[in-house]
Parts: structure tokens; C-alpha cells; sequence
């Protein structure tokens, strides 16, 4: 095969690759747009030997408005606390997420909630509830040797 | 007095035993680390094997203590380890200078005793923390030590590269940099931009921590140094293979490399846009802003480039080879290829793995759909490929062609070395595609989900039919490994050498498109110019998320909970 003829390919190539990329991105830039509440973000700092004691409210959930909860949910080893939380479908629920020990993940199977939960910070996500059913919450980081049983569920009904 | 004066088999080129130590000690690293594999890949198949390896090897306590293990020996040790002798002696042989042996000696020696301090708590299950030691997850200091001097090990590497790069320089004025050589250089400079971030967080936080002076660390300070090191490091695994790939695969097919300067320019590439791209894998950390999630996600992309070019000339060049071969056909002519070569072999399957592995790395590195996947199985699903496939292999199939070279020693039955061949690439093959679609249905990566307690038990039953694939990889991958194994060490270990005028020579490529002349190869050789860039660029994207968490830092103290 001439050597042109290859050197062409090449250009063509490379340029197909940057265009793909940059399709990529334009995805990524059209979903951040319209649909990243499930983004994780900081909602503040927090002195992790005082989630227990105060520094963060009680684990629950409670109701701010028509068909919108807040969870504050405490990840601890190997459990979250609460453990299983109930909703509508249709529910839009922001989770507050911490942990008082080490690094745990707040994975919602079936949803776009996957936070990792980290010492020191109070992560923020938010997501609706478009399906009934059963939830299960994975921890998805490694936090010891129980890691493998820390799961929870939330409850989703019509 | 005859019997003392025994021949130095090495006395030609004394940097021949050096690099023949780093790969031998990579090599031990490598068998030990992975004989923990197939437990792991059982108990994805939910079959709890530890009961059993405990009774042969009673300090193993946990599947998370094994998986520490075989994740710091292969990931971290065995791929810094090899490139440490394969790049150094490639980069002397090319140059025909030797390094500085004396400091050659001395890092290795640096390299083995972090080892050791580094293996004792592993071993006494006292640093069962992963490979990724976030805290507030507290091992024992001698593990952050031990791995703080095999880093120091590698700097000192980068060290005997660059003086041997600049030595060669000045004694060649005007003329480009060999490519091995500069592909070599190139790899250097870019891990010591990597390192910065893990040289930091071992020696201003975590020593400190772990011996008591400091009464916490903040966890996501930890975390954003870890990464800044952590995704570079898979160039600074991949770079090594891609040598091979550029610079030794073309001529052991049979063939010429297709471009000198498109190789170059991929290198360039990596040592530039390697590093600014961490926080793909924090994007599920709360506390850092999204916008600089975003920066990282496009830098991430870009980095891709360089990948997708090699795929393309690597590919190019082995089809030019087999045409010219007489190879005919849209496919036809891979039969053309010298396949009993174990540089073929090997770097072929690793590169074909490598392009699966690539197109699930786009996934990971989207900002938005990467819940989808963060920390479930598809991630070591995916970072097989790319790492335990293309790297591992490529490095196997490097090995059986260097260690004849640098013993003199010829490889003891290849048959088997080729079938082990592969078999591995097959077993990770298996595995990819049951871990990536375990990850989907919400398993997650490193859990010991073959010994859950009873009230969750069954909670992945829907899994259960990708779980039997990880089984079956678990074994096939377990015989490749002793095939492959038994035949290095057998042929490291026989006493049988070649007259030395049958040893084999190192199988430099040659261009179709060489560097002479062109302006642009003259520009991308001025190395410094380009290292200094690097780091500008890695500064600009980490500084202000850095300098923010910092003067918040949140103490926490440590945990020991396995």
C-alpha cells in the first residue's frame, strides 16, 4: 500500500477521533445542562467527631413541601442510618449524606444517586422517584471488613 | 585460583544485571500478587474460597487482606518495577551510554527495601487499607514508608533517564533524540509530574499520621493528591507497553514502524495531558466544584487522542508488514503476522484488550454517566483490560525476548509461554464481560459478596449468571499463570547460556517515516520546555481546589476496622 495514501488515512483518522470527542463532550455539556441534580455537591464542612454529637441532625426524613422530602442519612460502619425510608412515586427527595467514621459509598441502585460519602464533608443529591419498588442502598466503597453487608432499601409505593 | 575467577556474564554492558534484577524482582512481585487473583475472581462467582487459602496460608485473614496484596504488588510494584529495567536498559542500549550505575544499583536497592517494609504489615494484615490507603482507613506506618520509598525509587529512575537523555544531548549536538530513547525520557518526565501529588500526601499526611503527629488528616485532601498521582499512573503502567508497541513490535513482525514523528507526538501528548485529569475519578466526591469536574472531564477526553493514534499506527504498521508479506484480504493478512514471536503474540492480544478497555474508559471518564458505574464492578472490570491484559501481557511478551538478551539464557519450552499467552487473554476477556455487567446490575468492586451476612445474603441473585463467567475467567487465568510463570522462572533459573555470539540482539524498529529533517521533531525534542509546561498546566487545574480544602482542613482521626 502506497505510503500517501496510509499518511491520508492518518489525517482522516485523527481528525474522526477529535470529532468524536468533541460529539462526547457535547453530550456530556447537554446532560449537565438539564439533568445533574444527581451531580454530588458539597453542602458544607463538617468536623466528623461531631456527627454524632450534634454536628448533624439526627438521622430521618421529613417533609418540606407537596411531594418533597429531606433525608439526612448517616453512613457508619457497616450500616446507613435510617437503614430503609419509604416515599411515593413522584417524590422528589435531596439526600444529606455523611459518615462519623471512614469512607463509605451511597450507591441507589436504579437511580443516578452514586455519592461518595467521605469524612468532613456533608455531600448533597437530589432525585425523583419515577418507579415503584424496592431500592436497595449499596455501600460501594471498601470501609472494613464488613463493607460486604452494609446495605439499606428505600421503598418506593404507587 | 581458577575457581574464584568466575565469568561475568555481564562485564560487555554491566547495565544488562541491573535491569535483569528490576524485571526478576517485578516478575516475583507479579506471582505473587496474582496467585490472590483467582480467590477474588471466586468470590465474584460467590464462592468463598478464603476458608481454604487460610489453612494453606494462615496470615491471610480476609478477602480484603488478599486483595490489598494484589492490588500493591501488581499495580503498583510489578509495573513500576518492569519499567524501571526495561525503559532504563532500552534508553542505554539505544544510546550506547550507560547510566550511572552506582545510582542504577542504589535505586533498586531503595526499591527492595520499601518492598519489604511495605510487604510485613500486608502480610501481618495491619495495612489491609487497598491499593488506594484512603484514610481515615489507618494502616501500619511501615506500609505508607515502604511505598513512599519504592515512589522515591522511581524519581531516582527519572533521575538516571534525564542524565542519560542530556548526556547524550550534548554529546550529539543537533541531532534528534533516538525514539526509544525519547519515548523512554518522555515516561519519566511525565511520572514526575504524576508523583508530586502521592509524594505529598505520604510525606506530609500520611507518615505523619500514621506515627502519631498529626492527630487527623482530611480525607478529601487525601483523596484529590491520590488521584492526581492515581490516573496518570495508568500512563505511567501504559507508556512502557506503548514503547514496546512503537518501538520493538514493528520490528519483531517483521517489519518497519509506520511514523517516527506521529510516535513522538503521541508521547508529547501524554507527558502533557496526562496529568490534569484526577477528578474523573472524583466525580462523585462531594466537595469539589463541578465546574472543575468539567475542566477535567474535557482534559480526560482529550487524552484519549494520543490512544486512538496509536491504535491506528500500530495497527498500519502491522498491516503494511503483512501485506508486504503477501497478505491479502480486509482480515486475511493478520494470518501473515509472525505470531510465534511472543512480542507478537502478546503485544497483539494486549493492544486488542487495550481497545475494549479504551471505549469503557470513555464511560468512565463522562462526567454524567459515570454513577452509573462509580465503584461497582465494571470498574475492575474495565481497568483489567487496559492494565492486567495489555500492560501485563505486553511486559510477558517483552520479557521472554529481553531475558535471552540480557542472560544469554534461551527461553525454556516457548509452547507453553505462547499458550499461557492466550489463555490470559482469554480468562480477562471472560471476566471483563461479567464484571462490566455485574456493575450494571449494582454489585459493587471490592466486596467479599461470597460471605454475606444471612439477613442480606442473595442480594445480587440477579447477577448470578454473569457471577459463573468470573469463575470460569478465575481458572482459566490460574493456568495461564502457571504456564507463563514456570516458563520465566525456568528460564531464568536454568544454567544454560548461549555462546554469546548466538544471543539474541534487542530488535529496534526502524521508520518508514524517519525523524530526519523535520523541523517539527527538532521543537518536540526540546524535552525540558515541554516537562516545565506540564507542570504549569497540572498546577492551574489542581491549585485553587487544593489551596480551598487546605484551608478548611478537616482533622480526622484514624480507623483500623478490619
Amino acid at each position: 500500500m502506497n505510503k500517501h495514501v496510509i499518511e491520508a488515512y492518518e489525517r482522516g483518522w485523527m481528525l474522526f477521533s477529535l470529532a468524536m470527542i468533541l460529539v462526547f463532550l457535547v453530550f456530556i455539556g447537554y446532560t449537565l445542562s438539564g439533568f445533574a441534580f444527581y451531580v454530588p455537591t458539597a453542602a458544607e464542612r463538617i468536623d466528623p467527631t461531631k456527627v454524632r454529637t450534634g454536628g448533624f441532625p439526627a438521622p430521618h426524613v421529613e417533609k418540606v413541601g407537596p411531594g418533597k422530602y429531606q433525608a439526612y442519612v448517616i453512613a457508619q460502619a457497616f450500616t446507613f442510618l435510617p437503614n430503609e425510608m419509604h416515599f411515593k412515586v413522584g417524590d422528589e427527595v435531596t439526600f444529606y449524606v455523611t459518615s462519623p467514621d471512614v469512607q463509605h459509598g451511597f450507591y441507589v441502585h436504579g437511580t443516578d444517586i452514586n455519592v461518595q460519602v467521605i469524612p468532613g464533608e456533608i455531600a448533597k443529591v437530589k432525585t425523583k422517584f419515577k418507579r415503584p419498588g424496592t431500592y436497595m442502598i449499596i455501600c460501594t466503597e471498601y470501609c472494613g471488613i464488613g463493607h460486604q453487608n452494609m446495605l439499606g432499601k428505600i421503598v418506593v409505593e404507587e | 585460583m581458577a575457581t574464584l575467577a568466575r565469568k561475568d556474564e555481564y562485564a560487555d554492558f554491566p547495565v544488562k544485571k541491573v535491569s535483569l534484577y528490576y524485571i526478576t524482582l517485578a516478575f516475583v512481585a507479579l506471582l505473587i500478587g496474582t496467585l490472590f487473583g483467582p480467590f477474588q475472581a471466586f468470590n465474584y462467582a460467590g464462592v468463598n474460597l478464603y476458608p481454604v487459602l487460610e489453612k494453606l496460608l494462615p496470615f491471610v485473614k480476609s478477602y480484603y487482606q488478599g486483595l490489598t496484596l494484589h492490588g500493591v504488588l501488581n499495580a503498583i510494584v510489578f509495573t513500576q518495577l518492569f519499567a524501571q529495567g526495561a525503559l532504563l536498559y532500552l534508553q542505554s542500549r539505544e544510546m550506547k551510554l550507560l547510566p550511572q550505575m552506582g545510582v542504577a544499583w542504589f535505586s533498586w536497592w531503595l526499591a527492595l527495601i520499601g518492598l519489604v517494609m511495605a510487604a510485613i504489615p500486608l502480610l501481618l494484615n495491619d495495612a489491609t487499607v487497598l491499593y488506594t490507603f484512603y484514610p481515615p482507613l489507618k494502616g501500619h506506618p511501615l506500609f505508607y514508608i515502604g511505598a513512599a520509598l519504592i515512589i522515591v525509587s522511581s524519581l531516582v529512575t527519572v533521575y538516571l533517564s534525564v542524565e542519560l537523555w542530556a548526556r547524550w544531548k550534548r554529546q550529539n549536538p543537533g541531532k534528534p533524540t533516538p525514539l526509544v530513547s525519547y519515548m523512554s525520557v518522555v515516561t519519566w518526565m511525565m511520572w514526575a509530574v504524576a508523583a508530586v501529588g502521592l509524594v505529598v500526601e505520604a510525606v506530609v499526611l500520611l507518615i505523619p499520621w500514621s506515627l502519631g503527629w498529626l492527630k487527623g488528616v482530611d480525607p478529601l485532601l487525601a483523596r484529590t493528591l491520590f488521584w492526581w498521582t492515581g490516573h496518570p499512573i495508568v500512563y505511567f503502567w501504559l507508556l512502557p507497553a506503548y514503547v514496546t508497541w512503537y518501538g520493538l513490535l514493528p520490528k519483531h513482525a517483521g517489519g518497519k514502524l509506520f511514523s517516527d514523528p506521529l510516535a513522538r507526538l503521541v508521547f508529547l501528548a501524554f507527558l502533557i495531558f496526562s496529568s490534569p485529569v484526577g477528578f474523573h475519578h472524583q466525580f462523585a466526591d462531594p466537595g469539589i466544584d463541578p465546574f472543575w469536574k468539567l475542566v477535567h472531564t474535557v482534559l480526560t477526553m482529550m487524552v484519549a487522542v494520543p490512544s486512538l493514534i496509536t491504535a491506528f499506527t500500530i495497527a498500519a504498521s502491522l498491516e503494511i508488514t503483512a501485506r508486504e508479506k503477501g497478505g491479502r484480504g480486509v482480515v486475511g493478512w493478520i494470518t501473515k503476522l509472525n505470531w510465534k514471536d511472543p512480542v507478537v503474540l502478546a503485544s497483539v492480544l494486549g493492544a486488542i484488550a487495550f481497545i475494549v478497555g479504551g471505549a469503557g474508559g470513555i464511560v468512565n471518564a463522562s462526567f454524567t454517566l459515570d454513577y452509573v458505574v462509580h465503584n461497582t464492578t465494571w470498574i475492575p472490570g474495565h481497568f483489567h483490560l487496559p492494565v492486567a491484559t495489555a500492560v501485563t501481557l505486553t511486559h510477558m511478551g517483552l520479557a521472554l525476548a529481553l531475558i535471552p538478551h540480557l542472560t544469554g539464557k534461551p527461553v525454556v519450552r516457548l509452547p507453553l509461554a505462547r499458550a499461557g499467552i492466550v489463555l490470559w487473554f482469554t480468562g480477562m476477556m471472560v471476566m471483563a464481560v461479567g464484571m462490566h455487567t455485574m456493575g450494571l446490575m449494582g454489585v459493587p468492586r471490592r466486596a467479599w459478596i461470597s460471605n454475606m451476612a444471612p439477613n442480606v445474603r442473595g442480594a445480587y441473585s440477579e447477577a448470578a449468571g454473569m457471577m459463573v463467567l468470573n469463575g470460569i475467567a478465575g481458572a482459566i487465568l490460574f493456568v495461564a499463570a502457571v504456564l507463563i510463570f514456570y516458563v520465566l522462572f525456568a528460564t531464568l533459573l536454568q544454567s544454560r547460556r548461549l555462546p554469546p555470539e548466538e544471543r539474541p540482539e534487542v530488535g529496534f524498529s526502524e521508520a518508514l517515516s524517519g525523524p530526519e529533517g523535520r523541523r517539527s521533531v527538532m521543537v518536540m525534542d526540546r524535552l525540558f520546555f515541554w516537562w516545565g509546561l506540564a507542570y504549569v498546566i497540572v498546577l492551574v487545574v489542581y491549585m485553587p481546589t487544593i489551596v480551598r480544602i487546605w484551608s478548611t482542613f478537616v482533622s480526622a482521626p484514624g480507623f483500623r476496622l478490619w
